[in-house]
């Protein structure tokens, strides 16, 4: 699933989601239970979470019986690093041009 | 110190130019300097204004959010469906200006959020690269 770069820029605004899609980065597949436990937050929000994490694309989901299990998509973030590499580059040669403007005021 | 794992976040472009701010200043916001090193446009520094940035591959939609003469801009930058903010800032150095520009995928009316964010991204950036190692 691609999800826009604002997407994902929402979605790990949050700082639940952010810790949701942390653990699962570090830990690999986890229930909803097991995300709920440390969490702090209700099994319902952690859901609610994850589902917000898995439109997002960051988070997949499985279902094992009665479990639900979740692991992350770091691939999900790729949008994020294109948009970032896009605007990297457009903002440098945009400098290069503001420098040579600067030089032409100049005179 | 730069904290690189907050900046991954949001690109950073610095410089230092030879010139004074409030010449720097001028080319960031009059109408005509600014189309000759970014696009046509129909800025004006004032909070609130809505302007077009347009280029012959479309265009953005900005609204001022921040003019502090010769200190900071900043506006909203949604184009393509991709909403964000870009700053400048302006800092006197002896021998011109430090001039920085951060666009970021944050809100601006989400400060306080943004605020916390910061040290979660931290985190979040140095957890993932011990995950993912060179995916970025």
């Amino acid at each position: 699933m691609r999800a826009e770069p604002t997407a994902i820029f929402k979605t790990l605004r949050d700082p639940t989601r952010r810790a949701l899609f942390e653990r699962l980065s570090r830990e690999g597949e986890l229930t909803v239970h097991a995300l709920t436990a440390p969490s702090g937050v209700s099994q319902p929000a952690v859901s609610k979470h994850l589902n917000s994490l898995k439109l997002a694309g960051l988070v997949r989901d499985r279902r094992d019986g009665r479990e639900t299990y979740y692991r992350a998509r770091p691939e999900g973030l790729t949008p994020l690093f294109d948009w970032l590499k896009f605007f990297a580059t457009f903002w440098q040669s945009r400098f290069d041009r503001l420098e040579d403007l600067l030089k032409r005021m100049d005179r | 110190m730069t904290n690189t794992a907050t900046e991954a976040l949001s690109v950073v472009v610095e410089r230092e130019i030879p010139f004074p701010a409030e010449k720097i200043w001028r080319a960031l916001t009059q109408p005509h300097l600014i189309e000759e090193w970014l696009m046509e446009n129909d800025f004006k520094p004032a909070v609130g204004h809505r302007f077009d940035l347009r280029a012959d591959w479309g265009s953005v939609d900005c609204k001022v959010l921040a003019v502090e003469p010769k200190k900071t801009l900043s506006y909203t930058w949604d184009a393509m469906g991709l909403e964000s903010v870009v700053t400048w800032t302006l800092t006197p150095t002896s021998t011109g200006t430090h001039l920085r520009m951060e666009q970021s995928g944050f809100r601006p009316d989400q400060q306080q959020a943004y605020q916390g964010a910061k040290y979660g991204w931290q985190k979040f950036f140095a957890g993932l690269e011990r995950v993912v190692g060179g995916l970025s």
